[in-house]
């Protein structure tokens, strides 16, 4: 900053000069390990959990961890979306909060299973408008959707008139989040589903591949042709449908509607996210580890509870491993 | 003046491939304004950042003010009282002018700002005969002024060198005669000034001695008034190229369809008034100087910057609402002058940098069939002969010479029927550039239209059909490059009469 000081020329020279070089098993294996941090971490926790308590292992446990976290899953996957394009969705929790009062309001006033339809569309609505105002007014992602975020909550609190809204558990209403099929909660299937079309999406679509280049580097991808505010546009639209479905599933789940729903989803989906290993600085990441990364914090969770820890250290334990994590996935950056 | 207060010896400098500097001596005097002139890329400015300590030499020895230099950074120089005035300001707008000025060597009186900026700002200001107002906000001051506040920074640091490149290049005449008062005030007062610039008549004005570059080597060093600006244009001019270029038919031009027309193009500030045309299976070169406007002229055919004036036409249908997408389904492609920064997304693979501009033909329904696309990338890297030939490969560990040839598999992939070149071979290897030579002749032995932009005018008159002169955003003359010599183009690009006869 002060004195006219470096410029970027020598340190364009200095990544054109830079080799790859790779050294032995021990490299490799630690290669293997920075690159795959979160699931070496999820297998080792997991691992820990299966030995030190008999009640872990259980399938009726497996499953409830699974349900849980199916919504914060499905705001991950989606989010992963516009991590990867170069930006941030701090406005998933207030769609969440929203997507529970519209389901409930609509349940109520017009019908169910209407509700259960409208809410995640809803959701996609907000999601583009977050895109358009970044992409119109050019504002950062990061301050947009802290903006939206206060306006979209605002309007939950509007919905509800700052009371619950209650849908009678006759109705069908609670099927998608208590709903079974055998065993198995509907809700796993909805999550299964979502992360499919997700991973498709970004692997093989060229929607996934805009989403990359513009993430990886915006002025390149503009000048390859590719139409930058559409695809950015797109991401925060497909977070703001994740956001929605997740809050229909929640509400869906108790059957009444918090207008203060959600508030934690957001950060902790973005700590998945980061968990797994997905740049916040755009251009690389992947669905499947965020998963990894959502169902880590799930464990770390669970394991304090079945093994009656003091719930004290459950946040105190997810930072830590948060800070782990990055910092292995940074140290691979400057290597 | 007994010792210099700069002595280079046997200094090198090389930036990948590229030979910046070359052994090169010199010495500057104290109290001297000391002019550095030569083509682009002679090693001037590379010259003036190792000085200030922005670059790092190779080798060689380098002492100022009598002192060997061995750590150097621009923090190490700037101690030494040596400070840079570079093409790109590096000053903070939303701070005031007293506070950019003393940004770093603030007073400080426990731990807090001592409040005497202003008085100190004052004794500068008059010592410099500047008439800076010290509460304006910085971001608010014309280019000019900018520049004074540049130099009352390295007054501030008491600065006994400075390095000032192409401080003139924004300054209109009367800003130009000031700047060039201030110099002479400086080394009135015993500060040596390095002065770096393409303006030849103002290098002969403003400096005392002027050292000559080309290809990054000194080719003379002598006092100001033995020189004249033709004198300087010959010395600067380079021996033919070691790389010899590809023949190529006679053009066809004259009888070919007309590809692209532009007229009167006007993208401010950088492109005034510029025209041109480009038929199918020729090669035209654009060539200027730096800060001509010759990039911003490619960027603006191509629909990456706005234009607000002049016509473009494509295959003889007017082109107005320009995109780059656009120019894709066109045919048209563009390689633009920054690789790394606006080319290659180096997240990606090869495979993915390849394909981006034409994965819709891959993608039937927006659902990309990796088969085809891996097909088509390796068909194309073996074409190119790209070296690793691994479609899968991390972009950035392939050299300068192969990401280049990825840029240009990108646009091949569209089938395009022009190719807008902004300096296709900056920092790669001679045999890359040879390579890279090929394919464009035979790119247009196939029909394409190639616009070309390079700094490298040996590079203009070797490979095009048509030269146009670009000067301070317009053109000034079209060349057949066969019937004319660089020493020609050179002249009229320093803006001298093109039939000067060189001595």
């Amino acid at each position: 900053m002060s004195a006219p000081s470096d410029t970027s020329g020598d340190a364009q020279e200095a990544v054109i000069a830079r080799k790859t070089s790779r050294g032995g098993r021990a490299a490799t294996v630690l290669d293997f390990a920075t690159r795959n941090g979160v699931l070496v971490l999820f297998v080792v926790v997991f691992a820990w959990l299966s030995f030190a308590s008999s009640a872990f292992l259980k399938p009726q446990n497996i499953i409830n961890i699974l349900n849980q976290n199916a919504p914060l899953a499905i705001v991950a996957t989606a989010g992963t979306f516009v991590i990867i394009s170069g930006g941030f969705d701090l406005s998933t929790g207030a769609i969440f909060a929203i997507a529970n009062c519209v389901a409930a309001w609509v349940a109520v006033t017009i019908d169910p299973l209407l509700g259960l339809v409208a809410a995640p569309i809803v959701g996609a609505g907000l999601g583009i408008v977050n895109g358009l105002i970044i992409t119109r007014f050019r504002i950062h992602s990061f301050l947009a959707t802290l903006a939206t975020s206060l306006m979209y909550q605002s309007f939950a609190l509007f919905i509800t008139g700052g009371f619950l809204i209650t849908v009678s558990e006759t109705t069908g209403f609670t099927v998608l989040g208590r709903g079974q099929v055998g065993p198995i909660y509907i809700a796993i299937f909805v999550l299964a589903a979502f992360a499919a079309v997700m991973v498709v999406l970004l692997n093989r679509t060229t929607f996934g591949r805009y989403v990359v280049a513009v993430g990886g580097n915006e002025e390149a991808a503009l000048l390859s042709g590719v139409r930058v505010n559409r695809i950015k546009v797109g991401a925060f639209a497909l977070s703001g449908l994740a956001a929605g479905l997740a809050g229909t599933i929640e509400v869906s789940r108790i059957a009444s509607a918090v207008p203060t729903a959600g508030s934690e989803i957001t950060l902790q989906a973005i700590a998945a996210i980061i968990l797994g290993g997905t740049s916040i600085y755009g251009g690389a990441g992947a669905i499947w580890r965020s998963l990894v990364g959502v169902y880590l914090l799930a464990l770390i969770g669970n394991g304090f509870n079945i093994l009656n820890a003091n719930p004290f250290f459950i946040d105190l334990t997810t930072g830590i491993i948060i800070v782990a994590a990055v910092a292995l996935s940074a140290s691979r950056r400057t290597r | 003046m007994a010792e210099p207060t700069v002595r280079f010896r046997d200094l090198s400098k090389h930036f990948g491939a590229t030979r910046a500097l070359d052994n090169v001596e010199l010495d500057i005097e104290q109290g001297s304004v000391h002019g550095l002139v030569g083509q682009n890329g002679a090693g001037k400015s590379t010259l003036g950042k190792i000085l200030t300590g922005i670059y790092e030499r190779d080798s060689g020895d380098f002492v100022v003010f009598g002192h060997p230099v061995r750590r150097w950074s621009p923090r190490v120089a700037l101690e030494h009282g040596i400070a840079m005035i570079q093409q790109e300001l590096s000053l903070v707008p939303e701070l005031t002018v007293a506070q950019n000025v003393f940004l770093g060597i603030e007073e400080q009186r426990l731990g807090l700002l001592a409040g005497r900026d202003v008085a100190r700002f004052e004794e500068l200001n008059a010592r410099a005969g500047f008439r800076l107002e010290p509460r304006q906000r910085l971001g608010d001051l014309r280019f000019a002024d900018r520049q004074k506040v540049e130099i009352l920074r390295a007054l501030a640091r008491n600065a006994q060198l400075i390095v000032m490149d192409e401080p003139t290049s924004a300054l209109t005449v009367d800003e130009v005669d000031h700047l060039h008062q201030i110099i002479a005030r400086l080394a009135a007062d015993g500060r040596t000034v390095v002065y770096i610039s393409h303006f030849l008549d103002q290098v002969l004005r403003a400096c005392d001695r002027v050292t000559t570059m080309r290809d990054g080597q000194i080719v003379r060093t002598a006092p100001a008034s033995d020189e004249s600006e033709q004198s300087l244009v010959t010395a600067m001019l380079g021996r033919p190229m070691e790389i010899t270029f590809p023949d190529r038919a006679e053009p066809r031009a004259s009888q070919a369809e007309m590809l692209l027309r532009v007229d009167h193009l006007r993208a401010r500030p950088t492109v005034l008034d510029v025209s041109f045309e480009v038929h199918a299976g020729e090669i035209v070169g654009l060539a200027g100087l730096v800060g001509s406007g010759r990039s911003e002229t490619l960027r603006a055919v191509f629909g990456a910057d706005p234009a607000d004036g002049g016509v473009v036409e494509f295959e003889a249908t007017r082109y107005d609402r320009r995109s780059p997408l656009r120019s894709l389904q066109l045919g048209i492609g563009m390689i633009p002058e920054d690789r790394r920064g606006q080319g290659l997304v180096s997240t990606m693979s090869v495979r993915g940098n390849m394909s981006l501009p034409s994965i819709q033909s891959f993608a039937p329904w927006g659902l990309v069939n990796r088969e085809k696309e891996k097909q088509a990338v390796a068909r194309l890297l073996r074409d190119l002969s790209v070296v690793p030939q691994r479609v899968d490969e991390d972009i950035s560990t392939l050299s300068g010479g192969n990401q280049q040839k990825v840029m240009f598999g990108k646009w091949l992939g569209i089938g395009p029927k022009l190719l807008l070149l902004d300096e296709p071979t900056r920092g790669i290897d001679v045999g890359a550039k040879r390579q890279i030579y090929a394919m464009i002749a035979d790119l247009a032995a196939k029909g394409l239209g190639v616009l070309l932009v390079s700094s490298e005018l040996e590079e203009v008159m070797g490979l095009s059909d048509q030269i146009y002169l670009i000067h301070a955003g317009r053109t000034i003359g079209k060349l057949n490059p066969r019937e004319t010599t660089l020493d020609q183009i050179l002249f009229r690009l320093f803006g001298l009469p093109s039939d000067a006869q060189v001595a």
